[in-house]
């Protein structure tokens, strides 16, 4: 007898101009039943979740709630329908009570005096019945974490949700924090609720889940009972063999210790500990790559080492001098570079001409400068000469910056930061957004940098780019380096290391 | 599709939409007029009759102008660094007296041209100093720099009035203000640029700080495009990610902006004080510091836009004094009227024609 | 009892003086609670001054002169709605536009409707809000010490001081108690909870902005044809940043923001009082001081050295979603 499954999705397809988020997505969720959706980042599961929460519409394709057909046009819709979803980043008033955040939207009648006792008592009975324990006066500001997620959990399952959808819910979770969410998502299972749970650690999948599926690239590539696979087979799925882009490059010839991380430990904006003392070294002449799935602490880290986060402990030391408490002008002049992440709000200003960036963080550089003025002749001249040398396209430092591609935007970022001549380079993310001539350019860059003796620390998601540079390869996974391997270690290896299973 | 990230081409979004934006709040102000029964496009021919129709009104608009062009430039400066100053208002106020005690020291030992310079950094001083408190207590503190320079706003008038009344005031005399500037305290009028085109300036006070201001609009010019503290400014105005990125410091670039700011607002009293009145006098900034607020939002925070729009307000201000003449139902206070309108549909409404041009030129483009 | 007559008589004088400080708070209370910062007040109680003037003398009657007064608001509130909720613009520039405008075409109208530069007629008898005896008030003038309080402070008022008492517990009840003042509050601080809720945040706000209209009606009314008998130019005089001012005091809370208003309120009658008069040791105090006071007391605390001031989080900037 098959139970009509509580949740359907039928050839989903969606695009965001060129890119293809959803393909042809087919899901099926069935009935009081813990599912895993685990992937990479961009792999579109988190545009598949919008989909059904009514933020964003499928351009093809059918939901089926209980069976039936729906249009989930916004997310009071989907709420209707039973859907609730706990996000990533709470939607959460800080300065109300857990009462009042509860009540916002469902209050039950214009006067709050009568929703609340209601209110109240409806609280009582969750908690009862699924163990969602929390002070319904305390105010949010003052909870931890764990709580407050089990607030965002409340809201949904005080609406009446049938089906609780959770992105990445332990992110900001300690581990006896996780570990009772689990016992409450299992008490919710079990009295008939459907849970989907979004994650790309591998662990919890397997504690936790009845049924995975695998996202890949926009793709659902397998989907799998949990009791009948293995967390390597999962990985392998998650990160799936790909091509590699082989660079040409020679053997490492690592010299002295240039960039030095001790005992680091660096906390969010929240205060949560996103790199938990974390030490490494980098070599001149080497590439050391940080592989992960982002969100495990490689930004922090990186800011941290740029001068743009104070660390809350630890040491970060550059050719032998103390730089952890160095601002980023600072750390130029010592000769660190930074090929940051987010080129759109770090590393470039879009709005200004191409030469003006070419020189941004180097602006006060005597070669540039003719007394207070710039030399807008020289930066006009440097401009070019770096045009010219990254075959940046099209060839006009006069151009406004938002008008070119991603790849020449990063190519602009990684000229002016390499041509600096730095004897350390840390990078993130160097090819996001870009297209494939400009990935092979940047990568020979930075190759050739190793090369020429420089210590180089490169940060990225893409697994196949770190392994095609990296000389070292140090896996993070919750703040923590979990792992060192060689380039030549296996996929799923790295794969397990990345989702949380040590090796 | 979502229109806002549809990009004009430049002459839209510099020539055409701000058009637009002027051309609604004259209409309106057009229609204000007919509704108190006057003839709106009589009212418009007395207005440019009145500021350009002869060298008096000339010399009164440019006169006019000249404070707008200052305190215009305070505001764009600010602006430029991503701060909102609304207190030129009260950091030209100080100016004045920066500049009034220049010349009160002054007047008797030097010529003119040997005291304007000392009171051009009277003025800035002063009017920087205003703008430091609230400058610091953005930077250190992150209070809200709008809400501090309003309260500067009416701190300084209270310090002011008291200064005059009690402190600088001529003694035996009832009104409260400082004794006439002599000859050396005084900015000599810049009648001999009417002759030159055939023109008589009369009795308008259009002044050497007219120059003065031009020379301030290149000066302010060089330093947010041409400088490496300008180039720093605009990255935090812009970007303060990037700016962090950049190691650029946040908290010194505020101050050293309102600084300047404060410094260009002060010196808008050198118009008045030292150019028309010759002395030191309550509210004689008459509200140009929001004018200037209304001048750089037009100008697009550039300098050149900003003369331009000095300018225009400068023609506001005269023809509406002329039409408050010849049309004595319509008073001064008209020129509210329209300067609010124009800040409002030049600043706060400057994109409402932004979707309706975006279809329209699509549906052109397609053609 | 000479010094209790001071007392008195002061005392009085603040309380007049507080009531369009406390409309306006409360006015401006509703609007950055739900995230719309208002520079405007200034604007609106200037405008809703010259409507209720000139209603008032043409109907000669007050109330129709309230109810111009609250739509003039209201409609000033519209405008500055639509700039800053609906096309997302900068609400500091919307509500100096405002104000110029105001400013300006009161004046302009005033002018030309009744060509006596700019006031509005003289307003009497029924046109005017006139003081209220309560019972039994005359006949306990004599009564030492309670008498004078219940006679002079308490008693003769006119309602609108009743009203612009009773709107602080009101507007703490909207605020604290009902669905809408839970969703305002909320908007101002998280608009994405909100939306995520299914609420929509533009009308949420337009909702709080009309509140901050209405009550800034009664304060540009009370200030017409309450307090004085016609509408004269600025007669508003700066009271909307003083009760600005007395807002960020009071730390965004309803019955904070009714005492910052009487201290302000306070100080300005201590200031008529005190002109000159002077104070033995020091001489006399410029009544300048008193007047920059609430203005330095602000800025003291916006530097953190008299509590935190924190501000709704989501004041100040237009709502964009965040997808």
């Amino acid at each position: 007898m098959t139970d009509t499954p509580a949740i359907e999705l039928v050839g989903i397809d969606k695009k965001f101009g060129a890119v293809h988020a959803n393909k042809d997505i087919n899901l099926t969720v069935a009935k009081g039943s813990i599912h895993g959706i685990i992937g990479e980042n961009g792999a579109g599961k988190s545009t598949l979740m919008s989909i059904i929460y009514g933020f964003y519409h499928a351009d093809q394709g059918e939901i089926r709630v209980n069976g039936q057909a729906v249009t989930i046009k916004d997310s009071q819709t989907a709420i209707a329908t039973g859907i609730g979803m706990v996000h990533q980043h709470f939607m959460l008033v800080d300065n109300f009570t857990v009462l009042e955040n509860i009540m916002l939207g469902a209050e039950g009648g214009a006067l709050l005096a009568r929703g609340v006792a209601s209110a109240r008592a409806e609280l009582k009975r969750l908690e009862k019945e699924y163990g969602l324990e929390v002070n319904p006066d305390a105010l949010i500001e003052q909870l931890p974490v764990g709580l407050q997620q089990r607030v965002e959990i409340l809201k949904a399952m005080y609406r009446g949700a049938e089906i609780l959808i959770l992105d990445e819910p332990t992110g900001v979770l300690t581990p006896a924090e996780a570990d009772h969410l689990f016992r409450i998502l299992k008490v919710l299972r079990d009295q008939g609720k459907t849970v989907i749970l979004i994650t790309h650690k591998l662990r919890e999948i397997m504690a936790i889940t009845d049924t995975v599926s695998v996202m890949r690239r926009g793709e659902m590539v397998a989907t799998r009972k949990t009791a009948e696979t293995t967390v390597e087979e999962l990985a392998e799925l998650m990160v799936g063999r790909r091509v590699l882009l082989r660079v040409q490059k020679g053997e490492a010839n690592p010299g002295k210790v240039i960039l030095s991380v001790r005992n680091l430990t660096v906390k969010d904006d929240r205060g949560v500990v996103m790199v938990d003392n974390v030490s490494f070294d980098v070599r001149a002449g080497e590439i050391v790559g940080v592989a992960g799935v982002a969100g495990n602490g490689q930004s922090e880290l990186l800011e941290a080492i740029a001068g743009i986060r104070k660390p809350h402990s630890g040491e970060i030391l550059l050719d032998g001098q103390p730089i952890d408490k160095a601002d980023p002008a600072r750390l130029r002049e010592l000769g660190l570079a930074h090929i940051p992440e987010d080129r759109h709000h770090m590393g470039l200003v879009l709005k200004f001409e191409e030469y003006e960036n070419s020189v941004l963080g180097y602006h006060r550089k005597p070669e540039y400068s003719k007394g207070p003025l710039l030399d807008l002749e020289a930066i006009r001249k440097d401009a070019m000469e770096k045009i010219e040398k990254y075959d940046i396209r099209p060839p006009n430092p006069r151009l406004k910056t938002a008008n070119f591609s991603g790849g020449n935007q990063q190519k602009i970022v990684v000229a002016r930061e390499i041509e600096r001549d730095p004897t350390a380079l840390i990078i993130g993310q160097p090819t996001r957004g870009v297209d494939i001539g400009a990935i092979e350019f940047i990568h020979r860059r930075i190759i050739e940098m190793r090369d020429a003796g420089k210590a180089i620390l490169l940060v990225s998601v893409e697994l196949d780019e770190i392994r095609a540079l990296s000389d070292r390869i140090l896996v993070m996974f919750a703040g923590h380096v979990v792992g060192e391997k060689t380039p030549d270690a296996g996929e799923q290896t790295l794969g397990l290391m990345m989702a949380g299973i040590a090796a | 599709m979502s229109t806002a990230s549809t990009p004009l081409p430049r002459w839209i979004n510099y020539g055409l939409i701000p058009i637009l934006n002027l051309l609604t709040a004259f209409l309106i102000s057009g229609f204000v007029v007919w509704l108190i029964g006057e003839s709106p496009l009589g009212a418009l021919q007395l207005l440019i009759e009145g500021a350009l129709g002869s060298g008096e009104g000339i010399g009164f608009t440019l006169y006019y102008a000249t404070s707008f062009i200052f305190t215009g430039l305070s505001v764009a400066v600010a602006i430029h660094a991503g701060l909102f100053n609304i207190g030129s208002e009260g950091q030209a106020y100080l100016g004045g007296l920066g500049c009034a005690l220049v010349a009160l020291a002054l007047d008797k030992f030097v010529p003119w041209y040997v005291t304007m310079p000392v009171a051009i950094i009277g003025a800035g001083l002063f009017g920087a100093a205003w703008a430091f408190i609230p400058a610091w207590l953005q930077a250190k503190r992150g209070s809200h720099i709008v809400i501090t320079t309003i309260m500067f706003n009416y701190i300084g008038a209270a310090l002011m009035v008291y200064l005059l009344v009690h402190v600088l005031i001529v003694p035996g005399k009832m009104a409260p203000e400082t004794r006439t500037f002599l000859e050396g305290g005084q900015l000599p009028k810049l009648g001999w640029i009417m002759d030159m085109f055939g023109a008589k300036l009369g009795a308008a006070p259009f002044n050497v700080s007219f120059i003065i201001a031009l020379v301030a609009a290149y000066f302010v010019w060089l330093l947010i495009w041409r400088t490496k503290l300008g180039f720093e400014m605009r990255t935090l105005g812009v970007s303060p990610s990037a700016a962090a990125y950049a190691g650029i410091p946040y908290a010194r670039i505020v101050i050293i902006a309102m600084l300047l700011s404060g410094a260009l607002a002060g010196m808008m009293a050198l118009n008045p004080v030292m150019g028309s009145s010759a002395r030191l006098q309550v509210e004689f900034v008459g509200g140009a510091g929001f004018v200037g607020i209304a001048v750089s939002l037009m100008g697009r925070n550039h300098p050149v836009g900003i003369v331009l729009s000095a300018i225009l307000f400068g023609i506001l201000y005269q023809g509406g004094d002329w039409i408050s003449f010849e049309m004595p139902n319509i008073t001064r206070e008209m020129i509210l009227v329209i300067q609010g309108l124009v800040i409002l549909f030049a600043g706060a409404l400057e994109y409402m024609y932004r979707p309706a041009m975006v279809r329209l030129y699509q549906q052109f483009k397609r053609a | 009892m000479e010094y209790y007559d001071i007392f008195i008589s002061v005392l009085s004088s603040t309380i007049r003086l507080s009531i369009p400080l406390i409309f306006t708070a409360l006015a401006g209370l509703f609007s950055e609670r739900a995230g719309v910062f208002d520079i405007g007040l200034e604007g609106k109680m200037l405008g809703s001054a010259f409507a209720a003037a000139c209603v008032a003398y043409l109907t000669d009657s007050a109330w129709a002169g309230l109810c111009a007064g609250i739509v003039c608001s209201v409609a000033l509130s519209f405008v500055h709605g639509f700039a800053s909720i609906t096309n997302r613009g900068n609400q500091i520039i919307s509500g100096v536009a405002i104000n110029f405008f105001v400013a300006g075409i009161t004046i302009v109208l005033g002018q030309a409707w009744f060509g006596q530069g700019g006031r509005t007629p003289q307003l009497a008898g029924d046109a005017r809000f006139t003081p209220i005896t309560l019972p039994g008030a005359d006949a306990v003038r004599e009564v030492p010490i309670l008498g004078p309080l219940y006679a002079n402070v308490i008693s003769g008022n006119n309602i609108l001081t009743y009203l612009a008492f009773l709107a602080v517990p009101l507007s703490w009840w909207i605020l604290y108690r009902t669905r809408f003042g839970l969703r305002l509050r909320a908007v101002g601080e998280n608009p994405g909870a909100v939306d995520t809720a299914g609420i929509s945040v533009s009308w949420l706000r337009y909702r709080a902005v009309i509140c901050a209209g209405i009550l800034c009606g009664f304060s540009g009314t009370y200030l017409a044809i309450a307090q004085s008998a016609a509408f004269i130019k600025d007669m508003s005089a700066g009271k909307g940043y003083i009760a600005l001012a007395a807002l960020v005091f009071a730390k965004w809370k309803p019955v904070p923001v009714m005492f910052a208003c009487l201290l302000f309120g306070f100080l300005d009658a201590l200031g008529n009082f005190m002109q000159g008069k002077p104070i033995p040791g020091i001489g006399e105090v410029p009544v300048q001081i008193f007047q920059a006071l609430p203005y330095i007391l602000t800025c003291v605390l916006l530097a953190g050295f008299i509590g935190k001031a924190i501000p709704p989080k989501a004041g100040g900037a237009p709502y964009v979603k965040e997808r």
